[in-house]
This record gives structure tokens, sequence and C-alpha cells, in this order.
């Protein structure tokens, strides 16, 4: 019984208590520029879920072989190979999509989500744990990413995933779409207010003063 | 001349990495909490930048890009897939070599920089100005010109930002938005600040 409580520890706890973008500020990057459509925050996620996941597997299952002096690297290339499969798929079956992703797919191989746990997590756990880790942390991410490009397709464009929910002024509807969501920033101010309201569901996160 | 020019600008300030292209994020939230710090890691990003850009360039041209192995007698192969890992790769070596260098010879800047280096490797900014030089086709020349301004614009921001968060400690903040919720927020206005800068025409 133990042993389950503990995987849905793992699984689970980084989506609120231990958010990757909230609290461990690992992975924003992607998080702020690509968030504009619901639906390239969709793409986003599932390749930086499936990343993560199957480098901590593959980091976890050679661990004990890797020189602590070259491990970086090794993590690198690992991360890399997977990046190429995800980019490669992307190209072949929604090549739209991955044109308006444009760098960022290839930005998850520096993303500090895969990194991050790459180092922090599966070079000292066993493999199922690891993969169960980083599929956690690739939630956790995909939460926050789909909780602003939610917010920020519905009232900046009046759509979601594409379909009219709020129909525009100029489309004849009663709706005036926000232009300030539509520009990229606009997500730093969202992933602010985030952060300030799970800091309030949980005031254990909060940074002392000073 | 002037299209260098044009170009330093347009990385400098119209396409600045960290808060028009919102890349380098990480270190750029988390290493900006004194402006001593933030000037150190801001003049190791100019430096790896200002490298690594052009090698890349270098190297993509020469042996990876379509039909560029035309002078080693394989004419129609296309490597460019294996691009990702070869940035990466280089990136990671360029950072190690410049470690050493800095370590034996320039003492006193490698105990300044000492602890961001390695941290580079891991910075979107390195890997997203090589992707994007790559993806613009910059000749040489255009891609040390791109790498050493695009470094000195996240430079800049960091810099920026640490000074405002060295007044902002005696801010009295609401208790769920101290620390990172405002940085956040700061940034956003900070972002907001260089879109006024998207209308300069070259």
């Amino acid at each position: 019984m133990a042993e389950i409580k503990e995987m849905k520890q793992v699984l689970f706890g980084p989506v609120l208590n231990n958010n990757p973008i909230a609290l461990q500020v690992l992975g924003v990057c992607s998080a702020l520029a690509i968030t504009t459509k619901l639906e390239t925050a969709l793409v986003m996620s599932l390749a930086l879920t499936t990343v993560t996941a199957f480098s901590n597997l593959f980091i976890s299952l050679i661990r004990n072989h890797i020189p602590s002096s070259v491990r970086i690297i090794i993590q690198m290339t690992i991360i890399a190979s997977l990046v190429i499969v995800v980019d490669q798929i992307l190209k072949a079956y929604s090549y739209e999509i991955s044109k308006q992703l444009s760098v960022f797919v290839g930005l998850i191989i520096t993303n500090c989500i895969v990194m991050g746990r790459a180092e922090a997590y599966a070079m000292k756990s066993p493999p199922f744990m690891s993969f169960l880790d980083g599929l956690g942390n690739g939630i956790g991410y995909s939460v926050v990413l789909i909780i602003i490009g939610t917010i920020k397709e519905l009232f900046g464009f009046g759509t979601l995933l594409g379909f009219e929910i709020l129909p525009l002024i100029q489309n004849g509807g009663w709706y005036q779409g926000n232009g300030l969501l539509i520009l990229p920033f606009s997500s730093f101010f969202l992933i602010g207010g985030l952060i300030w309201v799970i800091r309030t569901i949980r005031p254990a996160q909060v940074e002392p003063k000073g | 001349m002037e299209h260098y020019i044009s170009i330093f600008v347009k990385s400098v300030f119209i396409e600045n990495m960290a808060l028009s292209l919102f890349l380098g994020m990480c270190t750029f939230l988390a290493v900006s909490k004194k402006v001593k710090t933030a000037m150190g890691l801001g003049v190791a990003v100019i430096v790896v930048l200002g490298i690594s850009v052009p090698v890349n360039q270098v190297i993509f041209v020469n042996i990876l890009a379509p039909g560029a192995l035309g002078w080693a007698g394989f004419p129609e192969a296309d490597l460019s897939f294996l691009s990702f890992l070869t940035f990466i790769g280089v990136i990671a070596a360029l950072v190690q070599i410049l470690e050493m260098t800095l370590d034996k010879f320039f003492p006193a800047l490698y105990n300044a920089l000492g602890i961001f280096l390695p941290l580079i490797t891991v910075n979107c900014a390195i890997f997203g100005g090589v992707a994007f030089a790559i993806q613009r086709e910059y000749n040489f020349s255009e891609s040390i010109v791109y790498g050493v301004g695009s470094g000195l614009g996240w430079a800049i921001a960091i810099t920026l930002l640490a000074a405002i968060r060295e007044k902002l400690k005696y801010a009295d903040m609401p208790e769920g938005i101290r620390g990172l919720g405002s940085v956040f927020m700061i940034t956003g206005l900070m972002a907001l600040g260089f879109q006024s800068f998207t209308g300069i025409a070259l």
C-alpha cells in the first residue's frame, strides 16, 4: 500500500504542491512564448511531457554507468535525441503546428524541467519511479500551459481551439476582444496571478521576507 | 556597415532575447536578486553567445545543411535533422573549454563567473540564439554581430531587472505575491516597455 501512495505522491505532487513553473521556476520560456493559442499550448505540453518522461526513464536505466564528470553531456545527448524524434514526428503529421512552434520544439532540449528532473531525480531513482516523476512534472507544466492558453485564447480572440465561444464585435457579435491578452507578454501577468492564487491556497509556499 | 549596425540594434532592442522573445527566462528570473551577480552572468552570456553562434553557423553551413557535404563526395546528403544534437553538443563543449581556459589564464574572471558558466549550457538564450541565426540564414560575419548583440540585449535586461528587484526589497507586498509572483509581474511590465521598440523601422 505504501508503494502506491508513494507513486501517487510522485505523480501528482508536481501538479499543485510542487509545480515546476509556479514554484521551482523551471521551463518558463516556452510557457510564456507559445501560449497565445490553446492548440499550440496543448501540442507543446504533450511534446514536453513525452520528452521528460522518457528522458527520465532512459537516464535512470543507465544511471549506474554514467561517470559523474561527463553526466551533463550524456543527459543532453539523450534529451536531444528524444527531441529530434518528437520534432520529426511533428513535422510529419502536423506541419502547420510545427511551423508555429518554430524553434520552441528545439528549445525543449534546454528546457530546465527536463534537465532539472534528470539531474535531481532520475540520477538516483529506479526507472519506473523516474518515469512517473517525469510524467508528473510534465503534467504540472501542462496544467499551467493549458490554463494560460485557455484564458488568452478565450478572452483575447473569443475562441477555444478555433471554435467561436464569445462572438467578437467585428464578426457581428457582442464581445470586445482583450488586446492585451493577444500580446505574448501578458502571460507574465497571468503566471504572476496564478502564483498568487496557488500561494493563497498553499501558504507554505510563501517566500520568507528579506 | 549599415547592414551590420541594423542587425546589432535589432538584436539588442527590437528582438531583445529576454523581453521580446522570452528566452533564458529560468536563469533570468532566478539569478536576478543582486545587480553584481546579474552583471557577471550577463557578461558570461555575451561571451558564450558571441562565440557559439558563429561556430555553429560554420558547422551548419559546411557540414549539416542539405548538399553541404559536396566537398567530401556526398552531394545528396542532408544531415540537417542532426542539427539540435550538434548545436547542444557544441555549446556544451564550448562552455567546458571556456571554463578551463578562464581557469588557467584569467583566474580573476573565472572566480567572478565561476558558478554561472555551467548554468549557461542549459540557458535557452544561447540555444535560441543559435537556432534563430541558422533559421534566418545569417552568414559568418552577420552571425558574430547577431551573437554579440543578442547577448548584450540579454545582459542589459537582467541587469535592469536586478536593479529593480534590489529597490523592491523595501516594498510591502501581499504575502502571496512576494518574491516570484512579483518578479513575473515586473518582467511583464518591462516587456511592455520594450514593446515600444518594435515601432523602430530600420
